[in-house]
């Protein structure tokens, strides 16, 4: 009977995330390991099948689709979870791994939703939840861009719902299955925006480098796995064979290295390689063969490893600096050795170099789409590795790692290998990219295909390492071009910002000038006469009523200004708390059941 | 340890190109002489050394077209929103 147990990591991750306010002293650092260790071995102890059913009012909602696809994105969200709270265990605020844990919750109950209400509501967790993970950086900028952040993916969440609800309406059924099989309809259309904009797909890309070089250094370890990939996840359901997403997911690949290639912050580079490797896994849904969504599933398994340790290895440069500025940085290598040898393992892996996880992964989707003879597209996601090789295996390492120190002497002193937990983190994550490279079939077993495809072939080797060996060779001879520049490179999120610009002052200038316009009409034709009523009703209440409502005044005041102080409390608090409440309540309700 | 093996490569670095380079040549080498080109997938690719002059001609193309991208008014000061 024990088949019949099924208990879902992300409610193990929301009972955690509550409990662990009320935690605490020496009792918290066994629970921040305890949890995510939890969430891990629920997602391993599973078997497929279909698991927390509940009948809500017409609703049938599947909690737990257990199968091939929803556990090998399962398996690697969990183990990233407990990776990203391993380096971020020097956190005192328990509300940032509350932030965290639940945004992990709402990835790992997108994917093991198997109905699309149930999708939308962890949906919306993971934008809530993750917005906090941006404003806990604590800077103005920060808060800014978690707004915007925030809008975007409400809006996003808008157009979904939007589409679900058509879906409803036209077939009569949640259920969240492949979504092009009859022909395309306003229902579908609308869900694959909403996907398409958390994948981050050209044109709806530009909130992803605008948030996650905002967030907080463990903020953007956690961000830059889960959107993006849960996101994958949806589009390999429901998307798959869509061709329109080939020539997007190249243009995705390529847009992200040409930025990448311009940027002057760490983390904004990073931030626009996801957008570029995204792009391979966009792709290979659009190609839609076993092979290819094989692929797209593996390179999002090694991306989210890769990422996650260079997003860990930049933060740990920005933690331990204060930057993570190029033209500020430069030389460090005297100063963080061990951060710079666990990120160049990043560094070869998402460069795809042989025996590194970006090559067996990558590998299959080149093979699909040649298989496919999708020739152009391919060669084009070629040229891109070769792009991403110079800016993430080159460039990155190089500008602050190498070469001169344009680092100030304060940066300089502060500059240090980061505390032990970091290390820690960054390791495991260096050993799984080393697993994934070297021992391939651990990755192949988990897809939800079988491939019988091996990688180590001397003609991908011969290719792989020619491309390689001679972009190498372009940046030692080009690198005075690469050299950093303090700039910013803009972005489409600019018709956005800017929009927001004119809104204001729409609101400031002819708007406000009529609102004072009103404003002064009333006070010449209204204000007078009713002067000479209020005087009377003043004498009247002075002689008879004061009495009466003096004592009912007081109370009323004492309430407002309990209020008052309520609605002045910060108001991110306030939203969380909601937020947190409202998924509280249904869950208990669901699970209830 | 780690810092003193970098130390050690930096002062040979003339040293450390040539090997480069010689890594180079051994690839185009292969290419030439040994690789069984029967897994190629266009007519293209059975040219000798097609892989490293796709990877130099990639390369340079994606850097002059971020640079050219730069230069059209992209690239620009960091306060630019804030001003």
């Amino acid at each position: 009977m024990i088949s019949d147990f099924w208990i879902h990591p992300a409610l193990l991750l929301i009972i955690g995330a509550c409990a662990l306010p009320l935690v605490r002293g020496a009792w918290r650092l066994p629970l921040l390991l305890l949890v995510p260790a939890l969430a891990f071995g629920a997602v391993l102890s599973m078997t497929p099948g279909t698991f927390g059913v509940v009948q809500f009012a017409d609703w049938h909602l599947v909690f737990g689709r257990v199968d091939g696809l929803s556990l090998i994105f399962a398996y690697i969200m969990a183990l990233m979870c407990i990776i990203g709270t391993i380096y971020g265990l020097h956190i005192r605020d328990p509300y940032h791994h509350m932030a965290a844990w639940f945004y992990v919750a709402g990835s790992l109950g997108t994917i093991f939703a198997g109905d699309l209400l149930t999708l939308f509501l962890f949906w919306e967790i993971m934008a809530f939840a993750s917005t906090f993970l941006i404003w806990f950086r604590g800077r103005s900028q920060s808060l800014a861009a978690g707004y915007r952040y925030l809008l975007v993916h409400t809006v996003g969440g808008v157009v979904l719902l939007a589409g679900i609800i058509l879906q409803y309406q036209a077939s009569g059924s949640l259920e969240f299955n492949l979504l092009t099989s009859s022909s395309i309809t306003a229902a579908s259309c609308l869900i694959l925006l909403g996907f398409m904009l958390n994948a981050a797909v050209f044109p709806l890309h530009s909130w992803l480098p605008d948030a996650y070089g905002e967030a907080s250094v463990v903020g953007a370890v956690f961000m830059c796995a889960f959107t993006t990939k849960t996101a994958v996840y949806t589009l390999i359901r429901g998307f798959a064979g869509t061709e329109i997403l080939i020539p997007l997911g190249v243009t995705m690949a390529l847009v992200g290295v040409l930025y990448a290639i311009l940027e002057n912050d760490a983390r904004r580079l990073l931030a626009y390689s996801i957008i570029s490797q995204v792009g391979y896994m966009v792709a290979a849904v659009g190609i839609g063969t076993p092979l290819a969504l094989g692929g797209a599933a593996a390179h999002a398994f090694a991306h989210i490893l890769y990422k996650g340790l260079l997003f860990m290895g930049v933060g740990s440069v920005l933690q331990m600096t204060g930057t993570a500025k190029f033209t500020e940085l430069g030389g460090l290598y005297q100063k963080m050795p061990r951060t710079l040898l666990l990120t160049l393992v990043g560094c070869a892996s998402i460069a795809a170099v042989p025996l590194f996880s970006g090559f067996v992964s990558k590998s299959l989707i080149i093979a699909a789409g040649l298989e496919e003879h999708h020739y152009l597209a391919t060669f084009l996601l070629l040229a891109a590795s070769a792009g991403t090789f110079l800016y993430n295996g080159l460039k990155l390492p190089y500008l602050i790692w190498f070469g001169e120190s344009r680092c100030s002497s304060e940066v300089w002193q502060r500059a240090a290998d980061p505390p032990w937990h970091m290390q820690l983190a960054m390791g495991l994550a260096a050993f799984f990219c080393l697993l994934v490279g070297i021992y391939f079939p651990y990755l192949y077993n988990m897809l939800p295909q079988p491939v019988a495809y091996q990688p180590y072939q001397a003609y991908q080797l011969a290719e792989s390492l020619q491309i390689l060996a001679f972009t190498g060779l372009v940046f030692y001879l080009l690198r005075g071009w690469l050299r950093p520049r303090p700039t910013i490179t803009l972005d489409l999120d600019w018709f956005y910002r800017l929009g927001g610009r004119l809104f204001l002052w729409l609101a400031s200038r002819p708007i406000q000038a009529t609102d004072t316009a009103v404003n002064n009409a009333y006070r010449s034709w209204g204000l007078t006469p009713l002067m000479t009523i209020s005087r009377f009703w003043s004498w009247f209440d002075w002689h008879a009523i004061d009495g009466v409502v003096d004592g009912v005044a007081r109370g009323v005041r004492g309430t407002g200004e309990r209020v008052r102080r309520l609605q002045a409390a910060n108001l991110q608090i306030n939203i969380f708390t909601t937020v947190l409440i409202v998924a509280l309540l249904l869950l208990l309700y669901v699970f209830a059941n | 340890m780690i810092v003193k093996v970098i130390d050690q490569l930096r002062q040979n670095i003339s040293l450390l190109a040539r090997l480069g380079l010689a890594a180079l040549v051994l690839l185009l080498l292969w290419d030439v002489l040994l690789l069984d080109k029967s897994h190629a997938h266009i007519a293209l690719e059975r040219l000798p050394g097609f892989w490293a002059l796709f990877g130099l001609a990639a390369a340079v193309a994606l850097i002059v077209l971020a640079r050219l991208a730069a230069g059209l008014g992209l690239q620009t000061d960091e306060d630019y929103y804030d001003k």
